[in-house]
């Protein structure tokens, strides 16, 4: 398990143990991951961040243009493994939560920690820190600190 | 079937002492039916319930005994009754402590035969 900022280490390591997932991404709405568990490599979560962050975008699309005004939680159920990501709103903006879990737990079980662990986060986010103005030069190279922090390395 | 499954499960609501009846997809641990006093989540028991009587229906054949047709947990503050109705569907009763442990027994059975002969 890694996490860009430590505070996240609790809550998500709370839910991983009670909810016996394979996979949990923690992300921004616009897929800048912040925290992870159960991935090995950096392409993986980059592009499934990068996918959940998208999945949620069209189906809210999809959702408005219906009427409904946005989804709780989207599941896919597979043979083996099954998917749920959540939006949740936080004081730093909404966030997405991309579980995989297989047949080891249930969807019912997985959701009912999903939504702890969102509130959790919700309750425990500290103010964003203040950072300075982002330059080509310093979005590169905080892209490299989260990806060290989340994988230990740099490319 | 539904609604002859929400009116059994009205009518288990109505012994005294139970906090409220919920019909649960085994498999998911997801609410199909529920009639639920206020203050009581029925979100999180049907997923422990279902997570609970999977493990015990999978353990159960392993010790020699057949799976479970009716199961009690008692608590500190409150009790846990529940029992599969068919392969895919369970039934369970959140209720006080002194609650009348055998006619809620009845009740819930008459759901999962509300249920089973869909």
């Amino acid at each position: 398990m890694s996490t860009v900022e430590p505070w996240l280490a609790g809550p998500l390591g709370r839910f991983v143990d009670e909810s016996a997932t394979r996979i949990t991404l923690l992300m921004t709405a616009a897929g800048q991951v912040v925290a992870q568990h159960g991935f090995t490599r950096r392409v993986d979560v980059m592009a499934a961040a990068a996918l959940g962050a998208g999945i949620v975008a069209s189906t809210e699309a999809m959702a408005r243009m219906l009427g409904a005004g946005g989804f709780a939680t989207l599941a896919h159920q597979g043979r083996t493994q099954s998917l749920v990501l959540l939006p949740f709103a936080t004081p730093r903006g909404r966030w997405i939560a991309l579980v995989v879990f297989g047949r080891e737990t249930t969807i019912g079980l997985v959701q009912v920690f999903l939504e702890r662990l969102a509130a959790e986060v919700a309750a425990d986010m500290p103010p964003e820190p203040a950072r300075a103005p982002l330059t080509a030069e310093r979005f590169e190279q905080e892209l490299q600190d989260s990806l060290r922090n989340l994988f230990g390395r740099a490319s | 079937m539904i609604d002859a499954a929400q009116d059994a499960l009205d009518r288990l609501t109505r012994v005294r002492g139970v906090r409220g009846a919920l019909l649960v997809s085994t498999e998911d641990g997801l609410v199909v039916a529920e009639a639920i006093m206020e203050g009581v989540a029925a979100k999180p028991i049907a997923a422990l319930a279902a997570s609970t009587l999977t493990r015990l229906a999978r353990a159960m054949p392993r010790a020699g005994l057949r799976a479970p047709q009716f199961v009690q947990l008692r608590a500190e503050r409150g009790m846990m009754l529940a029992a599969p109705a068919g392969d895919d569907l369970l039934v369970v009763a959140i209720a006080d402590p002194t609650v009348n442990v055998g006619l809620v027994r009845l009740e819930l059975l008459d759901v999962v035969a509300a249920v089973v002969g869909r």
